[in-house]
Formats: structure tokens, C-alpha cells, sequence
């Protein structure tokens, strides 16, 4: 390998070849992420920012919606991974279908979503009138309602992917381990506990951290369900950060997001270190 | 026995049957409304009494408000994620290439830069991006979206791209240097068609990234000449009484490509995709 790695033409090439992204790397992130930082260095932005009142709701907004959703996701996710392990031929085509929601653009399901929900004419709620011959409730002019359809949406997005990592994780699982436990005569639970749990816990938590930054990404879920409203009222911060764009006050957008680095570049770090641990491992 | 094993049947369609709806409905609820009437879209009913296609033909003959310019809409998002799939493939082979066979000195570096840009949420990139794009005075031109969406594309197309090509032998490389074959000569003859398949994924990868964005899209371009169809989409919410059924009919056709490329390509994008998302 090392003989390889001498020659000059090859290390010529190499820099060639490699430099098209080292420039996209340095004009479309180093230049504006150290021009966003410049640009947020004021901490009178952030002294403004503190203390416009939708700040501190979207904060708690931003953390709940991340817990609750990432968590309620992983839990349904590690569920439905045991439940698409099976080997029926239905199965197999029910999973075709289930990828459905990852598979297409963010734009037409949550519009979609968002239609059903109306509290006037969409079909949740007739389907709530034709019922009981109540009125439902107002699904997304009730903040709280509204995050809450936010989390579903989310879920509804991202829970195929997150299954499918897991399914992966549990086919890697030697059968043998479940023989031999059938042969004991362990319950499902046991199984599940002695088995499955031991061998897919890494996986589970290096993906639910993971999903942890990507949902504090998520602008879709939330901005295309409610836009922020009523009132402001259902930011998180990645939407937040952009109605401070849309307002012309691009150091308060900037100051919304260097708020969440120390929260996300231990993340990221992280995130890292496990990737190039693995790849020490497998080279 | 068998009265167990009937149990677990049950088991399972229980659990199948939920699944299948909590998936499809809100797609079928889009398919619905698009060949609805306006009257009868609301009537709750879960086939419409006289379907029609009359949406469709509103929208293919740009006859309605939010609709003037959807052939120049779609165009321009298929001109965006055809160019975002072949400059992210173009730029993510050659970087693999370089660290992954030419060894490249900094490669390392290089693949961690990617990697950390891989990680951070695109939401928040966004902010910076959107006002570097200004100062670049590419605002309002699609090479803005296009070049946004390359710089977040490439770090997972590199990281699969490297590990695909770790994974070739290198008995390849020594015998095609002792043959004294030049670095390109590897890379065209030796390397890209050993490739293929994942060159196929990561085309289609970027391509179906670019297509189905919305916050860069809506953020980097507003001028109505140069907006996808995503952000025309958009549109439709800037008033209370939006033609739903339009709307839906407009949705689906722009959500259709997406998911018939995503199928078409399944068998190469689910091994990538388990691949470099989180490895066990």
C-alpha cells in the first residue's frame, strides 16, 4: 500500500482530482459559516433575541419536539423492525409500501396531512362529526395540538427509514442465538431481552443520537403543517431561524442558530469519532 | 400447534393492517381530492361519485392562477436535480477516487470536513448559505439552489462512494501500475466500471435530493422565471381558500417522478443507504 502511495503523478492526480470539492467545501461552508459566525459575534443580537417573546416558547417548542418525537419514533421503529423481520411474501410487499412516505417529497404529503386536518372541512374532522356529532378540535390553530401534529408528521416521514436501519440491524443477528434460546424456552420477551436488545442497543443509540441532530434540522415537518402558527406560537428553531431571514434580520437568524451549536457539535463530534472508529476497524 | 401458529398469523395482521393505513392515507387522501370535483372534493366519501381528470387537464393547460407558469416551474426542477445528480456525481468520484485509491495526502482531512458538513442539520446551514449566495450575487439564479444542493449531497456521496471503492481489491491498482498505466488510465478503465452500481445510487441520490427540496429552494430563489415547482407549490398557502383539488392534482404530479425513480433504483439505493447512514 505504502509503495502505492509514492509517485508524484499519482499525488498530482489525487489533488486534481480532489479539489472540486475541496472548493465547494471552502465557498459553500468554511466561507459561510465563518461569515455567519462573524455576523453573530454581536451579543447585543442575542441579548435582542433573548428577549423577543417567541424565543423562549420556541425553545421549549424545539426541545419537547425533539424528545418526544425522536424517542416515539425509535421506540414504533425497533416495534415495526420485529414485525418486518418476519418472512411472509405479504410482508415483503407491505414493506415495498411502508417506504412510501421517505421515498417522496416532503411537500405534497404534508400538504396532504395538513388538509385533514382542517377543522372545517377536512376529513378528520367530518370523520369526528359523522361519529359522535361533535365538533373536533381546531387540529392546527391549538398550539399544542398543532406540535403535536408536527411529532406525527415527522413520524410519519421518518419512521421508514429508521425501521429499515433496524430491520438491517436485526437480519445481522445470528439465528443460531434464537434457536438456542427456543431450545431454553425463552419467552418472546426474553428473546427480545437476552437476544435482540444486547446485540442491536449500539445501533439503536447511534442512530436515535443521529436522528437527534437531523430532527433539530427538521424545517419541514413543522413549517410546511403550521407555518409557525398561530400567533408564533409552533416555532422550533430551524423555522425560527428562518422567519429571521425573512424578516431582514439576519443576525438574529444567525444568533438563533449559533444558540444550538453547544448542543450540536458535541453531536456531530460524536457522530464522527463513531464513523472513522469503524473505519479504523474495517481497514 | 396450529392454533399457535394461527395466533401469531393474527398477531401479525394486526399489526399489518395499521401499518398499511397510517402509510397510505395520506397519499390515497391526495389521490382522492386530485380527481374530485371542487363540489364533491369535501363530501367525504372514499371514492368520488363522478371522478374526473379535469384537474389534470387544469393544470397541464396552466389555466389557473398559481399554475401560469408550471411547465417553466417543472422544467426548472428538472433542470436543478439533473444538474445537482451529475455535478455531485462528477465531484464526489473523483474526491472518493483521490482518498480511497490515490491515497491523496489530506484526504483524511477532506473526508472528515465532508463528514462533519454530512452531520450538521441543512436547516441551519441554510441561514449562512442564504446570505453567502447573496454576496456571491447568485441570488435568484438557479446555479444558487444547484450549487447549494451539490454542497449538501456531496458528503454522503463521497462517504458511500469511498466506502464502495474501499472495498475493491488492490491487486487491481498494482497490477495496472506495473503495467504502467497512468492514474487516469485506473480510474477510467479499472475503477469507474467496477463502480457502476453505486455511481448509479448516488446519481439518483442527489438527483432525488434536489428535486424534493423545499427550504433552499423557497429561500434562494423567490423570482418567478427561476422557481422550481416545489416552491410554486408553495404558493398555493399564500391564501385561505386554495383550490385543494388543484392543488393535490399538482402535488401528485410532482411527487409521481420522485417515487417512480426512487422504485425503479431501490435495489441500488437500499444497500448504499444501510451502508453509509449508520454502520452496526
Amino acid at each position: 500500500m505504502h509503495t502505492l502511495r509514492a509517485g508524484s503523478a499519482w499525488q498530482t492526480w489525487g489533488a486534481i482530482l480532489i479539489a472540486p470539492y475541496v472548493f465547494v467545501f471552502i465557498g459553500f461552508v468554511i466561507y459561510p459559516v465563518s461569515y455567519g459566525l462573524w455576523l453573530a459575534r454581536n451579543p447585543e443580537s442575542y441579548q435582542t433575541l433573548f428577549e423577543d417573546p417567541v424565543f423562549f416558547p420556541t425553545v421549549v417548542n424545539t426541545i419537547v419536539f425533539l424528545l418526544v418525537a425522536v424517542n416515539l419514533k425509535f421506540v414504533l421503529a425497533l416495534f415495526l423492525s420485529g414485525f418486518f423481520v418476519h418472512e411472509r411474501r405479504w410482508i415483503r410487499w407491505l414493506s415495498v409500501i411502508f417506504i412510501i412516505p421517505w421515498a417522496v417529497p416532503a411537500i405534497p404529503t404534508i400538504f396532504s396531512i395538513r388538509f385533514m386536518l382542517n377543522p372545517e372541512w377536512g376529513v378528520v374532522n367530518s370523520l369526528i362529526f359523522r361519529l359522535t356529532g361533535l365538533d373536533g378540535p381546531n387540529w392546527l390553530t391549538n398550539p399544542m395540538l398543532a406540535m403535536a401534529m408536527a411529532v406525527v408528521v415527522h413520524i410519519w416521514k421518518a419512521l421508514p427509514f429508521w425501521t429499515l436501519i433496524l430491520v438491517a440491524g436485526r437480519l445481522a443477528i445470528p439465528r443460531e442465538l434464537y434457536e438456542a434460546a427456543s431450545v431454553d424456552g425463552a419467552s418472546r420477551w426474553q428473546k427480545f431481552k437476552y437476544v435482540t436488545w444486547p446485540s442491536l442497543k449500539t445501533l439503536y443509540l447511534t442512530s436515535t443520537l443521529l436522528s437527534l441532530i437531523w430532527t433539530l434540522g427538521d424545517f419541514n415537518s413543522v413549517y410546511l403543517l403550521t407555518g409557525g402558527q398561530p400567533a408564533d406560537k409552533t416555532h422550533v428553531l430551524a423555522t425560527l431561524g428562518i422567519r429571521y431571514i425573512r424578516l431582514d434580520q439576519l443576525d438574529h437568524a444567525m444568533a438563533t442558530i449559533v444558540v444550538a451549536l453547544p448542543f450540536v457539535l458535541p453531536l456531530v463530534y460524536f457522530m464522527m469519532k463513531r464513523l472513522s472508529g469503524d473505519e479504523q476497524k474495517t481497514s | 400447534m396450529t392454533n399457535r401458529k394461527l395466533l401469531e398469523e393474527a398477531r401479525l395482521w394486526l399489526i399489518g393492517i395499521p401499518v398499511l393505513l397510517w402509510t397510505l392515507i395520506p397519499i390515497y387522501h391526495i389521490f382522492l381530492f386530485s380527481i374530485s370535483t371542487k363540489d364533491s372534493a369535501f363530501s367525504g366519501r372514499l371514492w368520488p361519485e363522478h371522478p374526473t381528470l379535469r384537474n389534470f387537464g387544469t393544470v397541464f393547460k396552466q389555466e389557473h392562477f398559481y399554475l401560469h407558469n408550471f411547465w417553466n416551474q417543472i422544467w426548472n426542477s428538472l433542470w436543478i436535480a439533473v444538474a445537482v445528480g451529475a455535478i455531485t456525481l462528477a465531484i464526489a468520484t473523483g474526491a472518493a477516487f483521490a482518498i480511497s485509491r490515490l491515497k491523496v495526502r489530506g484526504g483524511r482531512t477532506v473526508m472528515n470536513a465532508a463528514l462533519f458538513t454530512y452531520f450538521i442539520p441543512a436547516a441551519f446551514l441554510a441561514v449562512p448559505m442564504y446570505k453567502a449566495m447573496g454576496n456571491y450575487g447568485l441570488l435568484n439564479s438557479r446555479w444558487s439552489l444547484v450549487l447549494a444542493m451539490v454542497t449538501i449531497a456531496s458528503p454522503y456521496a463521497i462517504w458511500v462512494l469511498k466506502q464502495a471503492s474501499d472495498k475493491l481489491p488492490w491487486e487491481l491498482d498494482e497490477a495496472a501500475r506495473i503495467d504502467g498505466a497512468t492514474p487516469l488510465q485506473l480510474f477510467r478503465l479499472v475503477y469507474l466500471p467496477l463502480m457502476v452500481p453505486s455511481l448509479v445510487a448516488i446519481f439518483t441520490y442527489a438527483l432525488l435530493l434536489a428535486w424534493n427540496e423545499y427550504l433552499y429552494a423557497f429561500l434562494l430563489l423567490s423570482h418567478e422565471n427561476t422557481i422550481p415547482l416545489a416552491v410554486g407549490l408553495g404558493h398555493f398557502l399564500a391564501s385561505d381558500d386554495s383550490p385543494w383539488e388543484i392543488l393535490m392534482a399538482t402535488a401528485l404530479i410532482y411527487g409521481m417522478p420522485p417515487a417512480a425513480i426512487y422504485y425503479a433504483f431501490r435495489r441500488y439505493m437500499v444497500g448504499g443507504l444501510t451502508a453509509g447512514a449508520v454502520k452496526a
